[in-house]
């Protein structure tokens, strides 16, 4: 033990990076100068539509709008016990309450008590079973926010529950036949056989179990509506939503309206992750049904912890499988069942288990699979939509299998993903029988081996190790493919206004809602490009289910490919009648005509587009129009799981080198190297942005972010970011290498760019494994580790402890 | 009710002195603004302090000749959610509203409405063109953090290193960026031509505010409970003999929670935040002292200059604006068995000073603490002080801290060691630790069985089968009961190592935190 300390321990980590240098390396600012000169509008850096309403707090979130008078706010009185019977409430003793105007409960709702976005299973108030600890079970109405909050905090005082134990884990459902949905099953048989049968006639086999918890979205703004009622029994809800349309249809439903008669907006959110997909819908049938009965405005804004009690998030996970293998690592056949917690109703459970099947071949060509999913039941919030959406939680299954088979074969875990990518021209079918015609993984792989000197470093590192007697580094190479286009075909369209007014400036509305992702700006872009004007030309407005009707949810990575192609659409029809109006005007052929750089160039002259625009409407030219779009090729069989649910794929890849201390298990990120395929980008700075953030994000949920239940009384205890922890400024590694791959989608995308929000959620899986490196490292790669992810330092000792175990 | 002596609470805000009178004692600095202001930049995330959304600045009068400042003016970043109202009195607040009126006006031609429109500040203007904003919702307090950076340094005429960078963002969350944008605005913004505040109309606004005596208020919306904010300490003491009941108020990091979340009524308030001789830090003979009331970024930072091994746990204790408001008095007379400075100040063999009326009492903190959130303190009395002896400097000291993150996490447990060697004998050695039992205290048995003996592994070893003796962790959300004993017992092999008297290890070789180059400010003025 006493050997002299190596020089090696003793060299400084690699400094930080400057801005500089990370601008220059992320953005070739001088090729996007010259494209905008020849004017081009898309595949620029522009600074986000908000960023400088976002620095100066001038920025408008639904709590900032100015309150109309008289108007309410509600709180929820919420169940202090996980399961069991509501057999009395003593709602009086609220409404005795300072400040108390109106308490309501269950049997007070006009319409239908239900906000479940597929499956209708979803109180918006308990109806009788108490199904976890913090479920609204009444609303309380008061004077200010501060006296409706103090009033809902008694709800334990008032409420008569007939107990019940909860059911808190996945694996506890399962084993109880418990779920919220009906099992599903993805097999592929491409041998005699199948799975089953490829495994018996494996060389070598493994069988395991694997643990991989949720994940809060964590938004900071929280779940916020603000209703307004109307004239005529209308409302009018202010929703931070990701989903408006949802939540029209929702709030019609619980009061018992048309959908005509319900509007509904949202300019922005402050942040969204999937987690107001559908379950901002309770808040705004509460706040709407409260506005109802009052006449009165009425705001609802959950505090932060009641947001974490009440909403729901990442599923997770509990896999159970077996794979068979050769000597070089081909998975000849896997086999595998994956147990979600769906908590206490199906809201998207389903398509979130939907999309972990699909994802568990990741870039990997497995012959010979079977996999099936349960959504448990638990009596915990239900989970429900999280950037990635049941894929993280699909492809992290397989990599995991794989590092497992590279420890047993005693072959770096690269070499044994590379083995298994999917081919090109042949082991190119995914197992629900899509075709992969687009794949770049290899190449990808290959640029960012080399740029991210893997092989030198792997090296390095063991050196530092064999030296070093209480840290050691580990190192991970993890690729990803994901696919984008909603597993649900009629999902996948997607409507736009675009007004031109006349005096050149324009004004954009599309289906799509702004949660920070930049969707507003790119499709501003989109226009502005298609009309050849300035940036500042384009103005977009909140999502308003009164002008574009039946949207989708912006969700699905696919806001950009929807609705940039509809508002695109919208914008040609325009450009094409100015084109008319112009040539008619003044001479040659309306096909000849430019727009570009706010100019006109028709017959040989050049006109402002502002003087084009006056012109047509002189000449009586429809300077306003709509845009459609329906993803074109899609086919989904919901009973046998095949089809071509995807558009395209997304690909990427990141490479994590981490430092874990074997005494305690804490750990540090110390560098990152990411190569992520984003097509050809509409803004590379947004699209970098949704990069670097998604993969802290992803870092969060397979490291720091740990939930925990109560395992007694079912309460979630870590319900406050004093108690969960999601990733601040020092956990960003100190060197940071990101670009965006060189490429076009192969498929007609807008511009042929590609989805950017979910996919880079899975580049962190590289610091999971990079750590899982690590403690291999303490029993000289010779025990698999253990691990669990979330990676607390707590997992990683546990880990640790039994490779030191295995190996003595 | 008597109302008669209730005076409106008086700041400087958006260029003037405001008064309010109609606000409840407990209203918040971030609820003001917000509902009352109509200044709706300062958002909440989370009202609790632990996100930085609604993080704001406060300015207040410098003591002349202190470093630190900024034209006159002492700014520090505070979590308006927690921060009261009252407690504004006498004080300047700054939000992101004021950031742009320091710019000049200009007209933007690019603009179609082509009216005069503000620029943006330098911080404002870097985190636009370096992509700092996503979903916009934690850009105002991320603004803000930069912006009293930016101020610090320009008036130090010094730019923060990368690392610096984080560190002073430690309190703030962002959930989109992934925070390599603002960093990189964090250093841009020094790049751009400077926008600097004028302080003279504050300081002369704040100079017009000063008082003497206890600042006494009480309104309508508060009921009976009373605010009073005495200056010295001889009122302090009679404040609390008269209302033994009255909540003692600091820096409300914990406090502000119980009114936020808890909805507990406080009564009346004994605020200590304007005792000046409560904020003291000085060395007084062979000890260093630590007014009650000092800010724990202030103690801190005196304990890391006079004591080795300290940083980590400075930096890591909470986020800036929690260390400027929070303060090592409140910390210590909380009595949480989590609190990060007990464990540290026992290792350190400091003494607690207590007063009550004009009785001053000192004991050493280890016996301070009884049980479960139970002290000694008897009604009428408070904690004025904390003394640390300095001839502890000699020794080996350690601070570890154990928590799922790095930054601003409440630890799954604390430890505070310090060791004298004589020769390869352990001469004296204080292995103290929080996280462990009901309260904060040292682990007797394992230092018994040291104690004399040569700091050897077998010792070591039988230390760590000792520590098993001596604590009974719990297991909760933060860790099991076996990780809290496992890594307490790896903690003094940690220590070991690092004190080993032959081929000690260096930090680099035993903390994954040594791989963060961290620098830390100079000091302020001690005795402020």
């Amino acid at each position: 033990m006493n050997k002299p300390i190596e020089a090696l321990l003793l060299q400084p980590a690699e400094a930080f990076a400057d801005y500089l240098k990370n601008a220059a390396a992320r953005i070739d600012v001088s090729a996007e100068a010259k494209a905008q000169q020849d004017g081009a509008r898309v595949g620029i850096s522009r600074p986000h539509e908000s960023a400088q309403l976002h620095v100066s707090g001038e920025a408008t979130y639904i709590d900032d709008i100015p309150e109309l008078a008289g108007t309410l706010h509600c709180a929820l009185g919420l169940s202090p016990v996980a399961n069991g019977r509501l057999t009395g409430m003593a709602l009086d003793v609220i409404r005795a309450l300072p400040g108390v105007v109106h308490v309501f409960s269950a049997a007070d709702i006009p319409g239908t008590n239900d906000c479940g976005s597929i499956v209708h299973d979803d109180p918006i108030l308990c109806s009788g079973d108490i199904r976890h600890l913090g479920q609204p079970v009444f609303a309380v109405i008061a004077e200010t926010r501060d006296a409706a909050r103090r009033a809902a905090a008694r709800a334990k005082d008032v409420l008569t529950i007939e107990t019940a134990p909860p059911v808190l884990t996945p694996r506890e459902a399962h084993a109880r036949g418990q779920y919220v949905l009906p099992p599903m099953h993805l097999e592929r048989a491409t041998n005699e056989g199948g799975a089953r049968a490829a495994i018996a006639r494996a060389p070598r086999r493994l069988k395991g179990t694997f643990d991989v918890g949720g994940q809060e979205q964590f938004y900071l703004e929280g779940q916020i509506s603000y209703a307004i009622p109307k004239e005529g029994g209308a409302m009018h809800v202010h929703c931070s939503t990701q989903h408006p349309s949802e939540m029209q249809h929702l709030v019609a439903h619980a009061l018992h309206l048309h959908a005509n008669e319900v509007h509904v907006e949202c300019r922005r959110m402050g942040g969204g992750f999937g987690g107001k997909e559908s379950q901002s819908g309770l808040f705004a049938c509460v706040a709407a049904i409260a506005a109802h009965k009052l006449q009165r405005p009425v705001k609802l804004r959950l505090d932060r912890d009641d947001d974490f009690l009440i909403t729901g998030r990442r599923h997770c996970f509990w896999y159970e499988y077996e794979v068979g293998y050769d000597d070089e690592g081909h998975i000849l056949g896997a086999e595998i069942t994956m147990v979600s917690r769906a908590g206490h109703s199906a809201d998207l459970s389903g398509p979130v288990m939907t999309r972990a099947l699909c994802h568990f071949d990741n870039a990997y060509w497995l012959p010979d699979v079977s996999m099936h999913g349960y959504s448990g039941k638990t009596n915990t919030q239900s989970n429900t939509a999280f950037r990635g959406f049941g894929g993280p939680q699909g492809a992290i299954a397989i990599e995991n299998i794989l590092e497992s088979v590279a420890r047993d074969l005693g072959r770096d875990a690269l070499d044994v993903r590379r083995t298994n990518f999917y081919g090109t021209t042949e082991r190119n079918v995914t197992p629900y029988e899509q075709v992969v015609s687009d794949n770049i993984i290899d190449e990808l792989v290959t640029q960012l081996e080399t740029s991210s000197d893997y092989r030198a470093r792997r090296e390095e590192i063991a050196t530092f190790n064999a030296a070093s007697p209480v840290l050691k580094r580990g190192l991970s190479l993890a690729p990803l493919k994901f696919g984008i286009s909603f597993n649900v075909k009629h999902f996948n369209q997607a409507g736009a206004l675009v007004h031109v007014y006349t005096d050149g400036s324009i004004l954009v509305n599309h289906g799509g809602t702004e949660m920070g992702q930049g969707l507003n700006t790119k499709v501003a872009q989109v226009v502005a490009h298609e009309l050849g004007v300035g940036f500042e030309s384009v103005r977009v407005t909140a999502t308003d289910t009164t002008k574009v009707a039946n949207t989708s949810a912006t969700a699905a990575s696919t806001g950009a490919d929807l609705n940039g192609k509809a508002a695109q659409d919208a914008a040609r029809q325009i450009r094409e009648r100015l084109a008319a109006s112009v040539a008619a005007r003044h001479g040659g052929d309306a096909a000849s005509v430019r727009f570009a750089n706010g100019k006109v160039q028709v017959a040989g002259r050049t006109l402002d587009f502002t003087t084009v625009v006056a012109e047509a409407y002189l000449d009586r030219v429809q300077l306003w129009s709509d845009g459609f779009y329906a993803t074109p090729g899609l086919s989904w069989n919901r009973d046998t799981m095949k089809g071509r649910p995807f558009f395209y794929f997304a690909y990427g890849a990141a490479v994590s080198e981490v430092i874990v201390d074997t005494l305690t298990g804490e750990w540090k990120l110390l560098r990152a190297d990411i190569l992520h395929d984003a097509g050809r980008s509409l803004n590379p700075a947004v699209d970098i942005g949704q990069v670097e953030g998604a993969f802290i994000q992803g870092m969060g949920w397979l490291t720091t972010e740990e939930l925990v239940w109560h395992p007694q009384s079912g309460k979630l205890t870590t319900h406050a970011p004093s108690t969960y922890k999601i990733p601040t400024a020092n956990d960003c590694p100190p060197v940071f290498n990101v670009k965006l791959y060189e490429g076009d989608n192969f498929e007609d995308s807008i511009h042929r760019s590609k989805a950017v929000g979910e996919p880079p959620l899975l580049l962190p899986f590289s610091v999971f494994f990079a750590i899982r490196d690590a403690i291999s490292a303490v029993g000289d790669h010779k025990a698999d580790p253990p691990l669990r992810a979330p990676a607390t330092s707590e997992a990683i000792l546990d880990a640790i402890t039994a490779v030191q175990a295995a190996a003595a | 009710m008597s109302n008669s002596s209730s005076q409106p609470i008086r700041f400087f805000h958006k260029g003037r002195v405001v008064d309010v009178s109609d606000v409840r004692p407990t209203r918040t600095v971030l609820d003001w603004l917000r509902e009352d202001a109509r200044c709706t930049g300062t958002k909440e995330g989370c009202n609790e302090g632990d996100c930085g959304a609604c993080t704001v600045v406060i300015g207040e009068l410098a003591e002349p000749g202190a470093s630190g400042a900024v034209g006159g003016l002492q700014l520090q970043t505070v979590n308006a959610c927690i921060q009261f109202l009252p407690t504004l009195h006498g004080k300047a607040l700054f939000t992101v509203e004021d950031l742009k009126s320091q710019c000049g006006k200009s007209v933007d031609l690019t603009r179609h409405d082509k009216h005069a429109v503000r620029e943006l500040h330098p911080v404002q203007q870097a985190m636009v063109e370096c992509h700092g904003s996503q979903c916009g919702f934690c850009t105002p307090g991320f603004v803000m953090s930069l912006w009293s950076t930016y101020e610090h340094h320009q008036a130090q005429g010094t730019q923060p290193t990368r690392q610096q960078l984080a560190d002073e963002l430690s309190g703030n969350l962002c959930r989109c960026t992934g925070y390599r944008p603002i960093l990189d605005a964090g250093q841009r913004m020094f790049d751009l031509p400077a926008v600097r505040l004028d302080t003279q109309p504050v300081v002369q606004a704040l100079t017009g505010l000063q008082r003497e005596g206890t600042f006494e208020y009480t309104s309508a919306a508060g009921g009976d409970d009373r605010f009073h904010a005495p200056k010295t300490l001889a009122e302090l003491a009679a404040l609390r003999v008269q209302k033994p009941k009255a909540q003692v108020l600091a820096g409300s990091t914990d406090v502000g929670l119980w009114v936020n979340k808890q909805f507990r009524p406080l009564g009346d308030i004994l605020y200590v935040g304007d005792v000046t001789e409560m904020k003291v830090v000085e060395e007084r003979g062979d000890a260093l002292y630590i007014g009650a009331g000092a800010s724990l970024e202030d103690a801190w930072r005196a304990l890391s200059q006079r004591f080795e091994g300290l940083t980590d746990v400075w930096l890591r204790f909470a986020s800036p604006p929690i260390r400027n408001a929070g303060t090592m008095g409140g910390n210590v007379a909380n009595g949480s068995p989590i609190g990060d400075s007990p464990p540290i100040l026992m290792a350190l063999d400091a003494e607690i000073e207590l007063r009550q009326g004009e009785r001053v009492r000192r004991m050493p903190l280890v016996d301070f603490y009884v049980d479960y959130m139970k002290n000694k303190l008897e009604p009428g009395e408070f904690v004025q002080g904390m003394a640390v002896p300095l001839s502890v400097a000699a020794r080996r000291v350690r601070a570890y801290k154990i928590s799922k993150r790095f930054d601003c996490d409440i630890s799954a447990l604390c430890a505070g060691f310090s060791l004298l060697l004589d020769g390869d004998r352990v001469k004296e050695v204080r292995l103290a630790f929080g996280g462990m039992a009901a309260t904060v205290r040292r682990a007797d048995k394992a230092e018994a069985v040291l104690v004399g003996k040569p700091w050897t592994q077998d010792n070591v070893n039988a230390a760590k089968l000792a520590l098993a003796e001596d604590f009974k962790p719990l297991s909760d959300m933060r860790a099991s009961a076996g990780y809290r004993l496992q890594v307490a017992q790896n903690l003094i092999q940690r220590l070991w190592l690092e004190t080993r008297t032959r081929d000690a290890l260096p930090p680099e070789a035993t903390s994954v935190w040594s791989a963060m180059p961290h620098v830390v400010q100079p000091a302020t003025t001690e005795g402020a």
